[in-house]
């Protein structure tokens, strides 16, 4: 299921508001995703926010607006969005660090054309819209005759389908480190 | 023919490979309570090593309090970020320049307070604004909580290539026109978009005119254009900042140091994949009056009317406007403030503290403001209060505090009240950013300094200066 957030700019002092960001743990971060518009000041939930729209309990697929995720560097955007359930964010554009970020922790950011952005806004109002990503293919299609190819790296691409641990893959290159490391003090001291 | 960009990258790749990104050595990786106990732990969990603690320092800054430091930490979590990062750098060996040191202070000014930064190297840090760094030459961005695990257990990291853009500043910034007006400016061109994917390159005369604290200024607002870094070409300024800093290069190495700093600029010849040109002379002091940093107008022009605005930015201005709290087509030269922050990473050091005191001499500030400065690093504010500037803003009634990012972000107790207006030399006028509901205008230290004398925003270069 898709829930849409129809504005530009979200930054991520939106998407984890940074009281939130004291806590020294990785997860747990979903109940505090878009806090300050999701909740009034006195906690109880903002009706008009889509996230509080019973029919869209459950959504896996974010849409937005363009330049989501820009601003600060925190790690906790794409955690929080993870722990909520979504496993997608679909916009015309990402911030570079959210876009990064967000790789690393198994949530797929898809840019699609501001056309296809709007397309999949307005149709997922509908009734019981369902839309698919096939991250394999880099598709995205719906039930209804929407359909559009994506762009991914094919190295994050990669490994992201595998679940590969970077740190894991860039200390197989341990020795060219280490070489790089006593080339560069030669090189300071010559 | 290569850019500066191209040519720190080339000389920081570990390896490449086709179709994978290249993995780049890191100089220097800077630390703070914030974005790094995720990283500390995943470390441990995987049974991982510290590669370099001793290419690697942290600081506290953004969730401390910038008051009573004597006492004990009134936010029990953030005392626990904070404890988390002394044990973390105790048990790794990595240097902490903890409340206690006179070092202490932003993460974006200690580095180059200490002589960390230098030319040519790469940094990187668990904080956006690392781009600040780049006013050195110096390659330096922001990074997630993963690459800071990254960064510790390898020295490296993954990155493919931005793109080149430059944006050349002819002329010089005309009188009461600050660094921070000029990048304001060069947002409000481009977009808080416009450098996505590239590193931005500052050159031309109004950079090379400019003292290291303007540049730090500059290159630190190009993440709020999006791009990856900004980068500004090592010259004499950037020499004679660095010379016998605490980790700058010794005396004895110093010339041959030096000698090699000097080639770290764009060749003439080279390509950029975009380039921009702005007039200098042309700038005037900015204000944002929107809840994104692109949102801005010169302080004697009127903000836009969303409905005579591109139908793509309408909206945005219409539900920023509303969070505002201002009309459309309206000026703010009138518009009343209930606060004053001059500090942050942007705008927190001696330079610009020095602006802000020039404006503040002899005035009071407003009854209906609450005013304060928060200064960059402790050496800062030491150095503030021996060149009279604390006692300036002291007497004329503003609040003189200790070291952090304080209201920047407002993870500590300074916080904006809802609806409350504030005239704030930070960087982002995010929604709630300083506080729910609080409305944040962007300015430079000594339009910030001047409003909170006034009441209300002003036009600083028809300021009485006493």
């Amino acid at each position: 299921m898709t829930v849409a957030i129809d504005r530009a700019n979200i930054d991520t002092d939106q998407i984890i508001p940074k009281q939130f960001l004291k806590r020294i743990e990785r997860s747990g971060y979903g109940r505090f995703l878009f806090y300050d518009w999701r909740y009034a000041e006195d906690g109880t939930p903002n009706a008009d926010f889509p996230l509080n729209d019973p029919r869209y309990a459950g959504a896996s697929i974010l849409v937005a607006g363009a330049n989501f995720g820009c601003g600060s560097s925190r790690e906790h955007a794409p955690w929080s969005l993870y722990d909520y359930g979504f496993r997608a964010v679909i916009a015309p554009s990402f911030a570079d660090i959210f876009y990064n970020n967000s790789l690393k922790n198994g949530l797929l950011p898809v840019v699609l054309s501001e056309e296809a952005v709007r397309e999949i806004i307005d149709r997922s109002r509908l009734e019981s819209y369902r839309l698919m990503i096939d991250l394999e293919r880099q598709m995205v299609a719906d039930s209804r005759g929407f359909a559009s190819s994506f762009d991914i790296d094919p190295f994050r691409k990669h490994c992201l389908l595998n679940g590969l641990d970077d740190i894991g893959l860039t200390l197989q290159y341990e020795e060219k480190i280490t070489a790089y490391e006593s080339r560069r003090i030669a090189t300071a001291r010559s | 023919m290569k850019t500066l960009y191209d040519k720190i990258w080339d000389a920081h790749v570990v390896h490449e490979e086709d179709g994978k990104p290249s993995l780049l050595y890191i100089d220097l990786h800077l630390v703070h309570e914030v974005t790094s106990p995720q990283a500390f732990e995943g470390l441990r969990m995987a049974d991982r090593r510290v590669r370099r603690p001793d290419l690697t320092f942290a600081t506290v800054d953004h969730a401390i309090p910038t008051i009573n430091r004597d006492r004990p930490f009134q936010d029990r979590i953030a005392a626990k970020q904070v404890e988390t990062l002394r044990r973390n750098c105790a048990d790794t060996g990595i240097e902490l320049y903890d409340l206690d040191r006179p070092e202490q202070g932003i993460v974006h000014v200690v580095g180059p307070e200490q002589g960390l930064t230098q030319p040519g190297m790469t940094i990187v840090c668990g904080d956006s604004h690392t781009s600040t760094h780049g006013a050195f030459g110096a390659l330096a961005f922001g990074i997630g909580t993963s690459e800071v695990e990254h960064v510790l257990a390898t020295q490296t990291l993954p990155q493919s290539k931005a793109k080149n853009l430059q944006v050349k500043v002819n002329g010089t910034l005309p009188f009461g026109v600050s660094p921070k007006d000029l990048i304001l400016g060069v947002i409000n061109q481009i977009g808080t978009d416009g450098g996505t994917g590239h590193v931005i390159e500052y050159a031309g005369e109004a950079i090379r005119a400019m003292s290291m604290e303007g540049r730090m200024t500059v290159c630190n607002m190009s993440i709020e254009a999006g791009a990856k870094a900004g980068l500004i070409a090592p010259d004499e300024t950037t020499f004679g900042y660095l010379r016998g800093r605490a980790f700058a290069p010794a005396e004895a190495e110093w010339g041959e140091t030096v000698e090699r700093w000097r080639s770290l600029k764009t060749d003439p010849d080279a390509d950029f994949d975009l380039s921009v040109e702005i007039d200098a002379s042309e700038l005037a002091p900015f204000v944002t009056w929107g809840t994104s940093p692109e949102m801005s107008v010169r302080i004697t022009d009127f903000v836009p009317d969303p409905r005579s605005s591109p139908e793509n930015k309408r909206r945005s201005y219409e539900l920023a406007m509303e969070y505002m709290g201002i009309g459309p087509a309206t000026r703010l030269d009138r518009l009343a403030i209930d606060r004053a922050f001059i500090g942050s990473c942007t705008n927190s050091r001696i330079e610009d503290l020095r602006e802000a005191a020039k404006v503040a001499r002899g005035y009071k500030v407003d009854g209906n403001v609450k005013a304060m400065v928060v200064p960059g690093s402790m050496q800062i504010k030491r150095q503030a209060e021996d060149e009279g500037l604390a006692g300036i803003f002291v007497d004329a009634g503003f609040e003189w505090r200790d070291a952090g990012c304080s209201m920047c972000l407002a993870m500590n107790d300074d916080v904006l009240g809802a609806g409350e207006r504030c005239a704030s030399t930070s960087n982002r006028n995010f929604e709630g950013r300083q506080g729910r509901g609080g409305r944040t205008h962007l300015v430079s230290p000594s339009m910030a300094a001047a409003a909170a004398i006034a009441g209300h925003f002003v036009d600083v270069r028809e300021w009485k200066f006493k």
